[in-house]
């Protein structure tokens, strides 16, 4: 099934957890520090380098692009260490979230709370995913290198719904 | 005695680190291939996925993973090898920021693991040297990504456990971390050894070819038991399902003290990545 970001933001229920998708749209990475600096602006009042409310977010920090190139490798890394941060990121609109692996159930309960949703892609194809991305900048942080926050345009992400809002 | 240049050490490097990026080692890919044909649904996409990402790589030069890795080095250096120009170490640090660089590979290395900031050019490598006869130096590339290397796990065991506690600390580690750790899998054990030891060993098994057996018939038998019974665990590809959570088990053993039974597992992703390179 074709997806678009701006289509599921506004209603996440129509896919269902296990259901294969391929996601079009603007999406933002956000990995370990990005989210720590994340948090720490919110804390302080500072608005955030993108508009959180109604956005998604892949936790990724790819590899440098090859002169020519859009992008060079960006697959996902492990949610679980974002954990931590995500209920936060939720109760500010945050609604799709892209990584790997498993979530704690804390977040399982956020996830549903805020009808948001969890997708997941394969670790390790990220030559593979960054064929999928049309246009890549970074938008902040750029001091943190690899965990600089990228705005990505992607089309036709394949991605498994690992938690849906139901 | 041969002389051999710091700058021939860091050109050498400098290609491996780019090529074994690229390139995911034939053994790896044919492994990978015949295990596919086992899956169905989910767990066949990913497969497939990770085969196509194999082929893009290796024909675009893109690397397999995003995650470029921690430079682990084995090296097996001559003692009749003299190296003039520098010394070992900093030549293969040189080769290492200029292939992260010059191949635009990702810098994952903080220079404080407190503290945080990314040193900006992937070093510093972690660097195993064994001296060995013989007149030449012999460069091992293992490029290890941190969310299969946050899997890996090491416990001091009594004695009295034996294989049995070896194989129960083993599976558990797969069973609490093997789904967030990229399966299918390569395990690395060590048996024996001490602390310290024990981890080195037990990554240094994952250079082996995957088509290898353990030389001691006993211990080939348990690298075959062990691989039934993780794939029993039915994690499959991606922690999604399935019979692959495992391409292979590769066990190494070592003399240990009579108080102590080390067991480490070093946990390596689909995207087993090594390569060496012989000076």
């Amino acid at each position: 099934m074709k997806i678009n970001v701006k289509d599921l933001v506004l209603n996440t229920s129509i896919i269902k957890a296990g259901q294969q998708i391929f996601l079009s749209g603007t999406i933002y990475t956000a990995r370990d520090a990005a989210h720590a600096k994340l948090i720490k602006m919110l804390e302080n009042g500072e608005k955030p380098p993108f508009e959180l409310k109604n956005s998604a977010i892949y936790y990724c920090g790819p590899s440098p692009a090859k002169p020519g190139a859009i992008i060079g490798a960006c697959g996902p890394t492990t949610s679980a260490r974002m954990d931590i941060f995500t209920p936060r990121m939720l109760e500010e609109g945050v609604k799709i979230l892209i990584g790997k692996g498993a979530r704690k159930d804390f977040v399982t309960d956020s996830i549903k709370k805020n009808k948001a949703i969890y997708l997941t892609a394969t670790g390790g194809v990220a030559a593979l995913l960054s064929k999928t991305v049309k246009q890549a900048e970074i938008i902040a942080f750029e001091d943190l290198g690899p965990e600089a926050i990228y705005k990505l345009e992607v089309e036709n992400m394949p991605l498994t719904v690992g938690i849906d809002c139901n | 005695m041969r002389t051999i240049t710091a700058d021939t050490i860091s050109a050498a490097v400098e290609k491996l680190c780019a090529e074994t990026n690229f390139e995911l080692p034939n053994d790896v890919f044919e492994t990978l291939k015949n295990f596919a044909q086992k899956e169905n649904g989910i767990s066949k996409n990913i497969m497939n996925e990770i085969i196509e990402n194999a082929i893009i790589a290796r024909e675009e030069k893109i690397p397999l993973c995003q995650d470029t890795g921690t430079a682990n080095f084995f090296i097996n250096l001559g003692s009749d090898v003299k190296i003039s120009g520098g010394n070992i170490y900093d030549a293969v640090n040189k080769g290492v920021c200029a292939g992260y660089k010059n191949s635009y590979l990702r810098k994952s290395i903080v220079a404080d693991p407190l503290e945080r900031k990314n040193t900006g050019d992937n070093t510093p490598a972690n660097i195993y040297i064994d001296i060995v006869e013989g007149d030449k130096i012999e460069i091992w590339f293992l490029p290890k990504g941190g969310g299969s290397e946050n899997a890996s796990s090491l416990k001091m065991l009594e004695p009295s456990a034996g294989w049995n506690g070896v194989k129960d600390f083993v599976l558990s580690v797969i069973k609490d971390k093997g789904k967030n750790a990229c399966p299918p899998l390569v395990i690395g054990v060590a048996i024996g050894g001490d602390f310290a030891s024990a981890g080195k060993l037990a990554k240094k098994a994952l250079l082996r070819d995957l088509n290898s057996k353990n030389a001691t018939p006993f211990y080939a038998e348990k690298e075959r038991e062990l691989l039934e019974e993780i794939n029993n665990l039915g994690i499959g590809p991606m922690g999604m399902g399935g019979k692959t959570t495992a391409i292979s088990v590769l066990i190494e053993v070592k003399p240990a003290h009579i108080a102590s039974l080390p067991v480490a597992v070093s946990i390596q992703c689909h995207s087993c990545r090594r390569k060496k390179i012989i000076l």
